[in-house]
């Protein structure tokens, strides 16, 4: 970020600039030396340990339900806890509520703006919240009768001054994490309006953000343009870990189901995993014919699989303990840019940017 | 392993327990080594080596611990006294041990009796405390609470229940580095460190939650995604009058498993009930409650939590020790969003410690277990292109809008 500079800062740009370059070098050799302690602990991965773990069999995976509907690329998506409901976003501002299960469409709105590029599905499934290029979060009630247009009951929540690239309901209707291209991702208190929390610490845009599934409940992981993920403490705003072996953007994170650690989804064409106790990388799922970038990753219920949607449309199929790739699925005609599997791991929706959803079982 | 245990303990066929004494203390339920070592050989038919070497490998594996020398896991064919692990603890069923358990269990260990910490117990308590050094109050505070609920009980018990963590821990977190208890040659063992790359614990996940994970193993009867038919949902809602029996089994998994299922959590409060411990379960809830809940009604259910719960001779006064009172009964003069987390956590790692366990061994939970539903698996159509009609369901939406209407219908009516 350049700030202009007056003519008196011209003649102490010289020194401003060589102290920053000091800092830089002396920052990368702290990185480094981080890494080797780290590696020194322990450089076990997860494949080694997993050696005698059986292999999984042949996967028969086929696309049972395809929504059409939307008019334009689809951004996101995210599952009603009922199992069967979602609600998706796309590139053409229209925001629709499915029964995948029907195929029915039951909501349809049409935002202000265009590249709606985060959905939510409220808790109670009374509610989503969605937004994108607007720079905000807003929250719309469902409302069962036909002729009552939703876009009048919406309820502005977040103020971001730059694109809302991700939101989530926490444990109730009443609060949502949102995170932003202006590179901080904060909590608010839907009904107010007012902002709980931010959380400042990414070099770049924030595209991604999981709530962890943990007793305590009170932390969240955060990915950015800045190939790092952190993770933050909700109540103070901290940011507890950071882990950067990703060589570009990361897209996606999902926590592992038990909380101990996290996957991410990046722009390098892997996805990694993150043991959190352990403070480091403990698996990579790559492979050399694999070259697009991974938009969208999440687990089975059992933390087993891990399945990747690809900017080469197509879905990879990871095992995470042994880390190769236990099937590749096709039937996207453009790039997929949202996967999440059902809350009862039954099936997976992806959503794509050939303008279909499509459920997976 | 386990099936052996099971059989050992049957109370026709199994081995004799009887009432050992240990030093001037007796300790109910326990057995000889010799016992074991004769009780292996009938059962098996095997020869004294085979059976000494057998009951060895239960001992190591934590099925068994010595009552006498707890840190030497051998099993001696003589007279020294063994008891069997509770369930809780087995290997197989207590995953991840958390650091934030065994923190405790040092300071336990600590606040017990001064120097009674080995070398690299020291170690690993110091390398703890300055790596989850902000919630360490906590830790202490936990440690001096369940010492103290122990002391209420007899001490026959107590030292039965202190033997059986410590068993627990000398298996979880072994002396000479990450759990020793790998199998295959391959593993490249690391050095100490308190970063425990715990590893096996994926494994022990993945494996435990494999058959309730719909993609693997598929689902009973069917999945509704592949076979339209929506059985699976029905018989899996929030409330239903009979569970199925791998949704009961899950709530053995976690404390957190158990809450986190509305059934679950409504057959934990009649335990609780019973207990007379319900207070604990309430009052957790209404510190979820303000922590989710809207800014603007924080004050006033700070208040309530305060009359129900905190106040002197509140009705549901829940029991927490007198540092953690005095700090949440001093921060809710300020009432804000998270002041009652400390209670809260203390409360909730209570339960998970005292009552989760008991509820587990209780009648209760095991009848909801033994007739619990297992579904017939619905075979796949002979008519492929016959698809069953795909029904609609109620939206969560109405559900709530009718709740509110009828909440309406009556105030106009009151």
């Amino acid at each position: 970020m350049r700030s202009p500079l007056s003519p008196e800062m011209a003649t102490q740009e010289v020194p401003l600039n060589e102290t920053l370059a000091h800092l830089k070098t002396e920052s990368e050799t702290l990185k480094l030396k981080l890494e080797e302690e780290r590696a020194k602990l322990h450089d076990v991965e997860l494949h080694q340990v997993a050696e005698k773990v059986e292999g999984l069999g042949q996967f028969v995976m086929k696309t049972r339900r395809t929504l059409k509907g939307h008019g334009n690329k689809v951004l996101c998506m995210d599952w009603c806890k009922d199992k069967r409901r979602i609600v998706s976003s796309s590139q053409d501002g229209k925001v629709i509520v499915w029964d995948a299960f029907t195929t029915n469409k039951e909501h349809a709105v049409t935002m202000p703006c265009t590249w709606v590029m985060a959905c939510a599905y409220a808790p109670s499934g009374c509610a989503v919240a969605c937004g994108g290029l607007d720079n905000k979060c807003s929250v719309y009630p469902l409302s069962l009768d036909k002729n009552e247009n939703l876009a009048a009951k919406k309820k502005s929540v977040a103020m971001h001054t730059n694109y809302l690239s991700a939101c989530s309901f926490t444990n109730s209707d009443m609060q949502i994490l949102t995170s932003s291209g202006d590179g901080t991702c904060a909590l608010w208190d839907v009904e107010s309006g007012q902002l709980l929390q931010s959380f400042h610490g990414h070099a770049a845009d924030v595209l991604c953000l999981d709530l962890a599934p943990s007793e305590t409940g009170n932390t969240f992981v955060s990915g950015g343009c800045d190939k790092k993920a952190n993770v933050w403490d909700m109540r103070s705003g901290q940011c507890i870990q950071s882990f950067e072996t990703h060589e570009s953007d990361i897209n996606s994170v999902r926590y592992y189901p038990s909380g101990d650690a996290f996957a991410s989804g990046s722009d390098d064409a892997t996805c990694r995993l993150y043991d959190l106790r352990a403070d480091r990388e403990v698996a990579i799922y790559s492979k050399e014919s694999i070259i697009f970038g991974v938009s969208s990753v999440d687990f089975s219920l059992s933390g087993r699989l891990l399945f990747g949607g690809y900017n080469d449309y197509t879905i990879n199929v990871w095992d995470v303990l042994k880390g190769t790739r236990v099937s590749i699925l096709f039937g996207h005609e453009n790039r997929v840019s949202t996967l999440r599997v059902s809350p009862d791991g039954t099936a997976f929706c992806t959503g794509s940017w050939d303008h279909t959803l499509r459920i997976w079982a | 392993m386990e099936k052996m245990i099971v059989a050992m303990q049957d109370p026709d066929m199994g081995m004799k327990l009887r009432n050992q004494r240990l030093l001037i203390t007796v300790i109910p339920h326990a057995m000889t080594g010799h016992d074991i070592i004769i009780w292996l050989i009938h059962k098996y038919s095997v020869c004294e080596e085979e059976a000494l070497h057998l009951g060895g490998m239960l001992v190591k594996y934590g099925y068994i611990y010595p009552l006498k020398e707890p840190r030497s896991l051998v099993l001696q064919p003589d007279e020294s006294p063994y008891r069997f692990q509770t369930p809780y603890f087995w290997t197989s069923t207590r995953w991840p041990a958390s650091e934030l358990d065994y923190a405790i269990y040092l300071a336990k260990k600590n606040i017990r009796k001064q120097g009674e910490l080995m070398e690299y117990e020291k170690e690993r308590y110091s390398l703890l405390h300055k790596k989850i050094n902000h919630t360490w109050d906590f830790v202490v505070m936990q440690a001096r609470e369940q010492l103290r609920a122990s002391k209420q009980r007899r001490k026959a018990d107590r030292i039965v229940l202190e033997c059986q963590e410590q068993a627990y821990w000398l298996i979880n977190r072994p002396p000479g580095g990450p759990n020793s208890l790998q199998r295959g040659p391959g593993l490249v063992r690391g050095k100490l460190a308190i970063n425990c790359c715990d590893l096996p614990s994926f494994l022990k996940y993945s494996e435990q939650y494999q058959n309730h994970d719909p993609i693997m193993q598929g689902c009973l009867p069917s999945n509704p995604w592949i076979s339209d038919d929506t059985a699976h949902w029905t018989m899996n809602t929030e409330m239903v009058p009979v569970p199925t029996r791998l949704r009961v089994e899950r709530w053995s998994f976690s404390f957190m498993e158990l809450l986190n299922d509305a059934m679950g959590r409504q057959e934990f409060m009649l335990y609780l009930e019973k207990e007379f411990s319900a207070e604990n379960l309430y009052f957790w809830q209404a510190c979820e409650e303000i922590r989710h809940g809207e800014s603007s009604k924080i004050v006033e259910k700070v208040e309530e939590v305060y009359k129900n719960f905190l106040a002197p001779g509140a009705a549901r006064w829940v029991n927490i020790d007198s540092k953690t009172m005095d700090k949440t009964l001093e921060g809710i003069k300020q009432p804000h969003r998270f002041v009652l987390d400390d209670a809260q956590m203390h409360i909730y790692f209570l339960m998970k410690k005292d009552s989760y366990p008991r509820y587990l061994k209780s009648d209760l939970y095991k009848n909801m277990l033994a007739k619990a539903i297992v579904p017939q698996e619905t075979k796949k159509s002979v008519f492929p292109f016959m698809r069953r009609q795909r029904h609609s369901s109620p939206s969560p939406a109405q559900a709530v809008a009718q709740a509110t209407e009828e909440e309406g219908r009556h105030k106009g009516a009151g």
